[in-house]
């Protein structure tokens, strides 16, 4: 079982587009940013399975089997 | 008075007659310059129930105090005049460098007015003005029109219409220097009713800023801010404004086939990360600006570069008419800008043309079995824009804009527009702020006149809940009067990401020698927008149409992270009103007109 984890503008330096985190009971999304080198710091938007919210509280909540992460630095147009 | 020229050049094309006259300071001070000064001028001469396309209508072209002053992003310029596609007051603002070369001419505004009796353009170097003919321009295309102008003034800026605007199609935008454009509402309609091509600006004034060193100080600051900001430091000068496609996208608001569905799963393809990587030449900046969104890109036929494009662009001639290819929206964006056409409202008329044939309105006959205009069909997106142009055959009726396109079918429902203007890139069910701000818009359907999706989804300046309706008339309210504010400073709103209201009043105190505070500036933005306000009901827009078309009112969303959600426009409404100190039928009450010093 693996998580997606989709990456975005910068953040896919060294990176990829998507990469797969494996799963493990209880793993959030301060657990996976951790593992992929990236600070909470870094990101200015979050998804978890298709809900948003803001990013300090959507890294902690627990992540599901074959679900997946979009994670977006700062940016903004228009 | 510092900053500003003290000169208004006016311009009468019907009798020829060229002459200046003073800024009125005090009304310069309580409208601060551009879209506030610039509508209050417009408003005094001009009756809100004119024809736009009548030689009594005014066309001004304005900037702002900050214009031309070391300021950062202080190049840009709005063009005043009534919409011939809504209605309502027109205030369409550009960048690039022509708005700073108004004010090095000598002036802080234009106003034409009448109407030349054969194509004119107009040359301006300082002192120097005149009314040229221009039968030989007419017809041109954007790019032949400015190098031919370049040629005979070579240290000109120029503006200038394309085949739209002399076609009067109500979508026509006005271009300065080939790729930058004050692109809604069909101002670039209203120059071509009054045969007016070009303006040409050319000057070495520059203004007198009231404190030099201290604004070499707040400057330096606002740099560091923009420089230091994760988006205006990394994130637009990178990507350009094209790297939200993949974020609005990824919310569920990103919307496809005219509003139909609101995620895009092949929109990398036209991503912001796709174009840098594939197609980006170099940056395009605008007149000193330390940000650079603008692009220059490459692509098989246009192998040498071409500006643009932005992510309203990219989306409107992608997901929206259901493609992907980033080839075609370079060219349907390179074709936008030589007809001179607004792209959003262009694509966005194709997609409801899609939508109609989809349904039936529109049958092959219609189209006398031209291009189909069938959803996905890439062929269409081009071929369509240059007969929209150029007003040939059914491009005629799809030159008028979305809606009257859809109501000549008897299904206006099929217009994704507010106030006949066509709506943007975010499919206001997934952001209740947005849809708020798009259905209470001065101007029509329209991003730039309160940017919710920066709260709602960037979290800039903080991060709230997209479908939450608490608070989100405040938020809108105040977006909307510092909007106001920046757009007549003369700024770029994108500064807005990294700087706050103690920043815009810190750059206009040291330029004017004034003391403004964030509250008299932003007290002056809601002025301003009570003001457009006024506009609008007396040229008789009905409260009424502060409101959103029906599919985003009854329908929900089908797919995406935004699935199931409709825009709450009925419960936002009358709180909205109330923010405003408006009564409930959204007009504003004689007690606020009179705090705000419009009584």
């Amino acid at each position: 079982m693996a998580i997606d984890v989709k990456l975005f503008a910068n953040l896919r330096q060294g990176r990829g587009k998507v990469v797969q985190v494996n799963y493990v009971q209880g793993i959030t999304g301060q657990d996976v940013i951790d593992q992929l080198g990236i600070m909470g710091s870094e990101i200015a938007a979050l998804i978890v399975d298709g809900i948003d919210g803001k990013v300090d509280v959507m890294l902690k909540v627990p992540l599901k089997e074959d679900g997946y992460m979009a994670i977006f630095p700062p940016v903004a147009g228009g | 008075m510092f900053g500003y020229m003290g000169k208004i050049l006016r311009i009468n094309l019907t009798n020829g007659s060229i002459g200046t006259e003073a800024l009125d300071f005090e009304l310069a001070k309580k409208y601060i310059g551009g879209r506030g000064l610039g509508t209050k001028l417009y408003m005094d001469e001009v009756d809100p129930k004119v024809d736009p396309f009548a030689p009594e209508n005014k066309i001004l072209f304005i900037n702002g105090p900050l214009s031309g002053t070391a300021t950062p992003t202080g190049g840009r310029y709005m063009v005043i005049t009534k919409s011939p596609l809504t209605g309502c007051i027109a205030s369409s603002n550009s960048g690039g460098d022509w708005g700073a070369k108004l004010k090095y001419a000598g002036y802080d505004g234009i106003i034409v007015e009448g109407k030349a009796s054969l194509p004119v353009y107009i040359n301006i170097e300082e002192d120097k003005v005149e009314i040229l003919p221009a039968l030989d321009l007419w017809g041109a295309l954007v790019s032949e029109t400015t190098s031919i102008l370049l040629e005979k003034y070579p240290k000109a800026k120029v503006l200038t219409i394309g085949p739209a605007g002399e076609k009067m199609s109500q979508m026509a935008a006005i271009m300065n220097e080939n790729d930058r454009a004050a692109g809604r509402s069909g101002v670039g309609a209203v120059m071509g009713s009054k045969n007016l091509k070009a303006i040409t600006v050319a000057g070495k004034q520059k203004p007198v800023v009231a404190n030099p060193e201290g604004l070499k100080i707040v400057a330096k600051e606002c740099r560091k801010l923009i420089k230091e900001n994760g988006v205006t430091g990394q994130g637009l000068p990178t990507y350009g404004s094209a790297v939200l496609v993949n974020i609005i996208n990824e919310h569920g608001i990103y919307p496809t086939n005219n509003f139909q569905g609101g995620y895009d799963t092949g929109a990398e393809a036209v991503s912001g990360e796709t174009l840098t990587e594939e197609y980006l030449l170099k940056k395009n900046p605008c007149h000193h600006c330390p940000i650079g969104c603008g692009r220059y890109v490459k692509s098989q036929k246009h192998p040498e570069g071409i500006g643009g494009p932005e992510y309203e662009t990219l989306w409107v001639f992608a997901g929206d008419l259901g493609i992907n290819d980033m080839e075609i929206v370079i060219d349907a964006n390179f074709w936008c800008n030589e007809l001179g056409l607004d792209t959003i409202s262009a694509g966005a008329t194709l997609a409801a043309a899609m939508e109609l044939y989809q349904r039936g309105y529109i049958t092959d006959e219609d189209l006398d079995d031209d291009v189909s205009l069938k959803f996905g069909n890439t062929d269409a997106v081009v071929y369509w824009i240059k007969k929209m142009g150029n007003r040939e055959g059914f491009g005629d009726l799809l030159a008028r804009g979305s809606y009257r396109l859809a109501d000549f079918y008897g299904a206006p429902e099929y217009s994704m527009s507010v106030k006949k203007q066509d709506l943007p890139a975010y499919d206001p069910r997934g952001v209740q702020g947005m849809g708020l701000s798009y259905a209470t818009s001065n101007r029509g359907g329209c991003h730039v006149r309160g940017y919710m999706i920066s709260p709602e989804i960037l979290g800039l300046p903080e991060k709230i809940d997209r479908f939450e309706l608490a608070g989100k008339p405040f938020w809108v309210k105040t977006f909307q009067d510092l909007t106001a504010v920046i757009d007549s400073l003369g700024l770029c709103l994108f500064t807005s990401f990294a700087l706050g209201t103690q920043e815009y009043a810190n750059m206009i105190n040291e330029v004017l020698g004034t003391e403004w505070s964030q509250e008299e500036l932003l007290l002056a933005g809601e002025r301003i927008w009570n003001l457009e306000k006024l506009f609008n009901l007396e040229a008789g827009i009905l409260p009424e149409e502060d409101t959103l078309p029906p599919r985003f009112l009854d329908e929900e969303m089908p797919d995406g992270p935004t699935k199931g959600w409709t825009h709450k426009l009925d419960e936002l409404l009358p709180l909205y009103y109330a923010e405003r100190g408006w009564d409930e039928d959204g007009i504003p009450t004689e007690e606020r007109l009179i705090e705000l010093g419009l009584l």
